[in-house]
């Protein structure tokens, strides 16, 4: 079967340890995850992982209820790209007297929408946000002409496109349950 | 320790140790609301605690030690995930501010049992018992059972506070028992009440939801007949007119050949496990299927439901049994006669009714079933032991069998039967293990002799880890590599433990050392040497279809 990259967003409690609760349901079905971000979420004390995988549906959706099953998950669902709105960010270090031999650097800067963090006489931070593809061809162009010193990529943040709120929903109907407790 | 006695927690079995040894200095104030039992090794505290959990109902509860006894401990644990036992194992731990620093019998015991608990969590303060005892009980027992650890940090056990007891009834990240959905209910019934050929398969989610005669009402509305799977045993009396038997590669023929023939498949608290359906592409493929579970990861796990109902069997057969039609399906439940009668003929009748030869299996379990007049709880060990028992004991009452099914732990009998044991004092409890098995925590038998637990201990002793040799036999060209085993003399070690007992060499003594281990309600070992080279039939090879059924002929 294809694989498709699957994007798991996964809500829980802020409590030492949860991560390795995640990442052992991937390591048991050998699954690599692509990228992962984790901050805590709108609402306090709860977290917000975003995890990005290649894989097929069936398992996408089994992968999904195991980690939905353990005690500390609030909640967990996946997309595909299409439902999602989704940014990655990327940092590129570069030598500044490369830079500056290219002679002007406007149409990089335009044509890629950089932004420049940092400038001194030894170095030049770029920071680029795009999707993969979009980071990923600035970092090819800069290695083509001046070289990259360092070159970092963050885990990808996504919001759903979906008009249903899963968290906020889910959170409501527990605050009646808790009401009626 | 008022934490554990708030959750009317009455048994303990542990072992103690340097780093749990402020809780063992409360329990001995204690004694009279807690009984203690000082198991031989830590695996066997935690399968004592599963014999325990089983057969009662209540979880069962591990005081042991850090570093080593924690990871003995694992075995169990993992054993409890597997077959949804409710555990809570405490484990002592080094004091907080060692914790890092590879401090003596220190080791990461959340880490390393994550990946087999429900819940594990380490306890660093004082002020944190109270909420996580009440938390570990509420999450190991409600919902799908399962184990939770406490890793429990010395100095917390040192530290004094103030304390204030509140049972835990809601987290609101764990949502254990799923709210029945009309809709699915609906589906359900909507699907049985078209069958043609009804088949229902029985797992152990009906005994933990205590839907035993939810079942039997489901059952007899609908006329379907059932059957169980290896943990699912016991829900349906054995002599029930709808009971068609036990499910999987030693099960029987004809609910195995019927799971191919049936036009509705009602999955009840089971999970479609491997040694039930062999290969899933040619599993019930005519059959529309029904799938009531707790647990919504299991639905779909390995089959695609036509109507998965989610929820607590308790709650949802009574739901689906009300809105089916009365009905009769005489013709399809006179067919499974046919197999009946050929699994009869070729397997059952020279495995329980032999008359020359040496002693059987078969023989043996079927004896000492029909001995407790079917009343007995039945614990085994695994293997061709654990096969036998669950094709020929019987039962009459539910909560009567306990086994490690999903992990397949050899050395669970032992263990499990003097757990089994101190959750149903009053019934007779019979472990039959192998050789193999049983010298894997022989030195339970001193636990035993400590307590005086009244176990009936059957070795089936064949020299041979017998499900292996058997493999060997069918499917490794008979090159029987290292399952031959020069075994001690049991009967002199039980003797050495002052533990009653008996070998059997031939088949004119068996009845009488069956009647002479049944008399009374003390501990007994009863070697039965069986044939060497006994195999358990039928047998539907790993991974093949759950039709081509073996039957050794």
């Amino acid at each position: 079967m294809e694989n498709t990259l699957y994007t798991i967003t996964v809500f829980s409690e802020n409590t030492v340890g949860l991560l390795n609760q995640i990442t052992i349901i991937f390591t048991r079905r050998a699954l690599n995850i692509e990228t992962l971000s984790v901050s805590p979420s709108a609402i306090k004390g709860i977290h917000k992982f975003t995890i990005t995988l290649y894989t097929t549906h069936d398992m996408v959706v089994k992968v999904v209820q195991q980690i939905d099953k353990r005690v500390d998950i609030l909640k967990s669902y996946y997309n595909t790209d299409e439902g999602l709105v989704f940014q990655e960010i990327a940092l590129y270090k570069v030598a500044t007297d490369k830079l500056l031999g290219l002679g002007s650097i406007e149409s990089l800067i335009r044509n890629h929408h950089i932004h420049i963090l940092e400038m001194n006489e030894n170095f030049v931070v770029f920071e680029k946000t795009g999707h993969y593809d979009e980071t990923q061809q600035l970092f090819k162009e800069l290695s083509d002409s001046v070289g990259v010193l360092q070159f970092i990529r963050s885990g990808r943040v996504a919001i759903t496109k979906s008009k249903v709120e899963r968290l906020s929903d889910m959170l409501e109907s527990m605050r009646k349950f808790e009401k009626n407790e | 320790m008022h934490s554990i006695v708030n959750e009317g927690v009455d048994t303990i079995f542990g072992y103690p140790g340097g780093a749990i040894m402020p809780v063992f200095d409360a329990l001995f104030d204690f004694d009279k609301q807690i009984n203690h039992i000082l198991t031989r090794h830590e695996q066997g505290a935690t399968h004592a605690a599963q014999g325990y959990a089983r057969v009662s109902g209540k979880v069962g509860v591990c005081l042991v030690t850090s570093g080593p006894a924690a990871t003995n401990a694992i075995t169990g644990i993992g054993d409890a995930l597997m077959d949804s036992t409710p555990l809570v194992v405490i484990t002592g731990q080094v004091g907080a501010a060692l914790l890092g620093t590879d401090a003596f019998q220190e080791i990461d015991v959340v880490g390393i049992t994550q990946p087999i608990t429900k819940w594990a969590y380490q306890i660093r303060r004082a002020e944190d018992i109270a909420w996580a005892v009440a938390r570990a009980f509420y999450i190991a027992r409600s919902g799908r059972p399962g184990p939770v650890v406490l890793d429990f940090a010395k100095n917390a056990q040192l530290e004094e506070v103030e304390f204030e007891y509140k049972p835990c009834t809601y987290i609101r990240s764990y949502n254990p028992v799923p709210e029945v959905n009309p809709d699915q209910i609906a589906l359900a019934a909507q699907l049985i009440n078209q069958a043609k050929r009804p088949f229902a398969l029985v797992g152990q989610g009906v005994i933990l939801s205590n839907a035993e005669k939810e079942l039997k009402a489901f059952l007899e509305k609908a006329d379907i007949p059932a059957a169980w799977t290896l943990l699912g045993a016991s829900a349906m009396p054995s002599d029930f007119r709808l009971n068609k038997g036990f499910l999987g590669m030693h099960g029987n023929v004809a609910p195995n050949m019927k799971t191919n023939e049936c036009d509705v498949l009602i999955a009840i608290g089971m999970r479609f496990d491997d040694r039930v359906t062999g290969d899933l592409k040619t599993y019930a493929k005519q059959a529309r299927i029904v799938h009531l579970d707790i647990d919504p990861s299991e639905i779909g796990k390995n089959i695609k439901p036509d109507a998965p109902v989610l929820g607590s069997a308790v709650e949802t057969l009574p739901a689906i049994t009300e809105l089916l039609h009365k009905a009769t399906h005489t013709e399809w439940i006179d067919s499974f006669k046919e197999y009946e009668k050929i699994e009869f003929e070729k397997v059952i009748q020279r495995e329980v009714h032999p008359t020359t030869g040496e002693i059987t299996m078969g023989e043996v379990i079927h004896k000492v079933s029909e001995a407790t007049q079917n009343k007995a709880i039945l614990v085994t060990d695994v293997g061709q032991n654990q096969m036998m028992a669950a094709r020929y004991f019987k039962y009459s009452e539910t909560r009567s069998m306990v086994t490690s099914g999903g992990l397949g732990t050899m050395g669970f009998g032992l263990p499990a039967a003097i757990g089994a044991k101190m959750g149903a004092p009053h019934r007779t409890v019979c472990t039959f293990c192998g050789d193999g098995g049983f010298q894997m925590t022989i030195q339970e038998l001193g636990t035993i002799m400590q307590e005086q637990i009244g176990v009936k201990m059957i070795i089936l002793n064949n020299h041979f880890l017998g499900m292996v040799r058997q493999w060997q036999e069918m499917f490794f060209e008979e090159r029987y590599s290292f399952t031959e085993m020069q075994n001690p003399d049991f009967i002199a070690i039980a003797k050495a433990y002052r533990i009653d007992g008996s070998e059997v060499h031939t088949r004119q003594e068996l009845d009488g050392a069956i009647a002479d281990m049944l008399k009374d309600d003390k501990p007994y070992l009863l070697v039965v040497n069986v044939e060497k080279k006994g195999m358990v039939f039928p047998m539907i090879p790993s991974g093949t279809c759950v039709t081509n059924i073996l039957l050794g002929d």
